[in-house]
């Protein structure tokens, strides 16, 4: 019994050793203990796959392609150009809730360089990123909507496009909320609605 | 009729006895310890192509989750993002950094970036990150402490059981809104959290099923 007890003790012991404990940090793989249809041959998201040629299974969309929901027939909510001219206007319903919205993505996608107010002050400029323009100087404030929704869409000087970030709605609620950003710092006591302005008083 | 067993053979039926007992209760501990993806699968923590530090990039510059994982509230599945995503910044910031080769490299050639896939349920589980991010789960749920992790690594075990545990009971997990994708924000503790998740549940009528076809189709 003992030399049994003690047999056990050190199979315990070497199992324990190879296997280590629960959470310890592996690069090795995680183990499929029964893999029946665990992994399937099938295409899946942003993984390779052996059918196509380039052996990416997320394909690049057919030139042409529109979003489902994007207007086909709609060329400056498109594009921002009305012909071969920059459009002014936003094409899209402005509400507090597309402001709120605008707010949102502006928060993920610009603040890092151009800042929380468009100063062009963001954090990525401690660290060596050049160039972010002001949106409070003059030439901003000039820049039509629609021109402003191109260089989101498609990147200038050195800013790369987001247009594969953000849907069409997206852009357009951020160009509302730029416009709403320029607005707030250089308004007078004169736009603030009169119910609302002796909450500023003394300020 | 000579003795043909020894006196200590009396001792032997209960001795088999009670062996087979510890190595039965052993094989069923080591089963319940090992088989189970509470060891198969947390702590696994791949070497990336490019040693991306998302406590830098999220405590430090404060980078919202979805400036890269841009399509999360949209898709059920959770983009990994693209190089070009990298290189709006790392074009200037850290341009020569030998950290970065590989992300240089993709960016001339154009092909992606291997990155190691650390979450990855069965083929036969469907699961919609967009369902659950737009109903008051946060990333912090199922990834644990992102924002705070040089390396990530798989945090919880993504087992079945894990999983009805707050589909039965999701007031125990949710959280506010604008709230979900902030990890570095505590929830309140004990009863309260518990009060807020009812709350929320009322609110938003979240209804989480139990149905096996939710996941399995």
């Amino acid at each position: 019994m003992r030399t049994f007890l003690l047999l056990l003790a050190c199979l315990v012991f070497a199992i324990v050793s190879v296997t280590g404990f629960r959470g310890t940090m592996t690069t090795r793989n995680p183990i499929e203990i029964f893999p029946d249809m665990v992994r399937q041959a099938k295409v899946k998201e942003q993984a390779s796959s052996f059918f196509f040629p380039d052996q990416r299974a997320s394909r690049y969309p057919v030139s042409g392609t529109v979003s489902r929901g994007d207007a086909v027939d709609d060329p400056y909510r498109n594009t921002g150009m009305i012909g071969d001219h920059w459009g002014e206007g936003i094409p899209i319903a402005l509400t507090a809730e597309t402001l709120r919205s605008g707010k949102e993505r502006f928060g993920i996608f610009c603040t890092a360089c151009h800042g929380a107010t468009g100063s062009g002050n963001g954090i990525a400029t401690q660290y060596g990123l050049v160039g972010v323009p002001n949106y409070h100087a003059e030439h901003a404030r000039q820049m039509p909507d629609g021109q402003i929704f191109y260089v989101i869409t498609h990147g200038q000087g050195l800013m790369l496009g987001y247009g594969a970030n953000l849907s069409v709605e997206e852009r357009w609620a951020i160009v509302a909320y730029i416009r709403a950003l320029q607005l707030s710092q250089s308004a007078t006591l004169a736009d603030v609605p009169i119910a609302e302005r002796q909450q500023l008083e003394g300020k | 009729m000579a003795n043909l067993f020894g006196k200590a053979a009396n001792e032997l039926p209960p001795k088999i006895v009670v062996g087979i007992l510890i190595i039965g209760v052993l094989t069923v501990a080591g089963i319940a310890y090992y088989f189970t993806p509470k060891y198969t699968r947390v702590g696994y923590m791949p070497k990336q192509p490019i040693p991306f530090d998302h406590s830098l990039h999220v405590t430090g510059l404060g980078l919202d989750c979805r400036f890269c994982h841009s399509f999360v509230e949209k898709s059920g599945f959770s983009n990994i993002p693209t190089t070009q995503t990298c290189m709006a910044c790392h074009r200037m910031v850290k341009a020569d950094s030998p950290k970065l080769a590989e992300l240089r490299e993709s960016w001339e050639s154009g092909e992606p970036v291997r990155w190691a896939r650390i979450y990855q349920l069965p083929d036969y589980v469907y699961f919609d990150h967009s369902a659950h991010v737009n109903r008051s789960v946060s990333c912090f749920s199922c990834h644990g402490e992102v924002n705070l992790m040089r390396t990530v690594y798989h945090k919880t075990p993504l087992s079945m059981s894990w999983c009805l545990d707050c589909h039965r009971n999701p007031e125990y997990f949710l959280r506010p809104e604008d709230k979900v994708f902030d990890l570095a924000w505590t929830p309140p503790t004990g009863q309260q959290q518990i009060e807020m998740g009812i709350h929320l549940v009322e609110q938003e009528k979240i209804k989480p099923s139990e149905n096996c076809s939710a996941c399995h189709r």
